[in-house]
């Protein structure tokens, strides 16, 4: 086995990268591969929670990295997907704690072992966000359809292509078709316009993202909301798939059928 | 009112600005710089030829995540030599 590392960053904070990361990494477990998450948020660890791991923790990444444990020790297996692992982020310490070449050499041994492995960046774009991206193969930019959020995502757009990491591709979260229809919000057109880079998945603004971290359960691990269809469509493209682009319009529209909207 | 005369929708502003706000990210140039710039340039080739400063225009070009600086710069006809003729530079 080789792996293909995955990296998602944003620039902007709260965009959805962890969420994000939790799916895509259950998504393909789910699709029988074996998959490693890895939080790169020092210090501000919260892919537990969203995996609904954060009971089983003894080790985290620095104390991989420092040689306190050896790096299987630090992967805590997912009890739903047999070959789900993650490799939680430290809580406490400084966030010098992990170097780049630290982070490529945890991925060089972890390549071997698995088939994809699925790394969750802070925000920004010091320290955590190169440990971060140094052993990526592929760098998803995750971005929401506003000024500021789109703005951050081609600052580090720019940053990748300087550091030969690109060319990345785009991830827009919570996209709100209604708000896209009534001219209130950056359509998907509008962004990739924008950013000018290879679009990769689209995720609809989905109040199931909060049921789902609340209870420790990502949505990908079934795939019946719209948000969690597509998590499950962004894994099936990374895997190489051609997968359509959801129609969320005609969704909206069904919806207002409905009369909820 | 504003329903009649179609609102200004918020995502078009939000659009336009982005585009003039990456535009200077990307490049480190501010429209003041730019207007330096420019200023810089009517001073450099009127030095060579004869051309009409306030025709001059000049702007950031975008190719996919690629600028190119364009100027236009329309030159002042040379009487009875040669006919009206336009200069173009882009670089
Ligand atoms: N598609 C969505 N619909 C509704 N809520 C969402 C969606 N995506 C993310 N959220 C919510 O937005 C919040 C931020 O998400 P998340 O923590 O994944 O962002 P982040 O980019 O990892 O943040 P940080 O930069 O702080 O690490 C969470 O409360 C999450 O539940
Ligand atoms: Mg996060």
């Amino acid at each position: 086995m080789v792996a293909k590392v995955v990296t998602i960053v944003s620039g902007k904070g709260g965009v959805g990268k962890t969420t994000t990361a939790a799916n895509i990494a259950v998504a393909l477990a789910s699709r029988g591969l074996k998959v490693t998450c890895v939080d790169g948020d020092i210090g501000l660890r919260n892919l537990d929670v969203v995996l609904g791991l954060e009971n089983r923790i003894v080790y985290d990444l620095v104390d991989v990295t420092e040689g306190r444990c050896r790096l299987r020790q630090a992967m805590i297996r997912d009890k739903r997907l047999p070959e789900l692992y993650l490799i939680p982020a430290a809580q406490t310490r400084d966030k010098t704690a992990v170097s780049p070449s630290d982070m490529v050499r945890l991925c060089d041994e972890l390549r071997q072992e698995v088939d994809w492995i699925i790394i969750d960046s802070p925000a920004g774009i010091e320290r955590g966000f190169k440990n971060a991206i140094a052993a990526a193969d592929r760098v998803l930019v995750m971005t929401n359809p506003e000024v500021s959020a789109v703005r951050d995502a081609d600052r580090v757009i720019g940053l990748l292509d300087a550091e030969e990491k690109g060319p990345a591709a785009l991830i827009i979260n919570r996209l709100d078709p209604a708000m896209v229809k009534r001219g209130d919000m950056l359509s998907v057109a509008d962004v990739i316009d924008l950013l000018a880079i290879e679009l990769i998945g689209i995720i609809p603004e989905d109040e199931n993202v909060i049921v789902a971290t609340n209870k420790g359960q990502p949505l990908a691990l079934d795939g019946k909301s719209k948000a969690g269809l597509a998590f499950q469509n962004i894994a099936r493209r990374l895997m190489g798939e051609q997968v359509p682009f959801m129609d969320l319009d005609s969704q909206n529209l069904f919806q207002r059928l409905l009369g909820r909207k | 009112m504003a329903f009649l005369f179609g609102r200004r929708k918020s995502a078009n502003s939000a659009k336009e600005r982005l585009q003039l706000v990456l535009i200077h990210d990307r490049t480190d140039l501010s429209p003041v710089e730019l207007e330096s710039l420019k200023d810089d340039l009517i001073q450099t080739i009127s030095r060579h030829i004869d051309i009409d400063p306030m025709a001059v225009t000049i702007r950031v070009a975008q190719d996919g995540r690629s600028q190119r600086l364009v100027a236009d710069i329309p030159l002042r006809s040379v009487g009875r030599r040669r006919g009206h003729e336009t200069g173009r530079a882009a670089g």
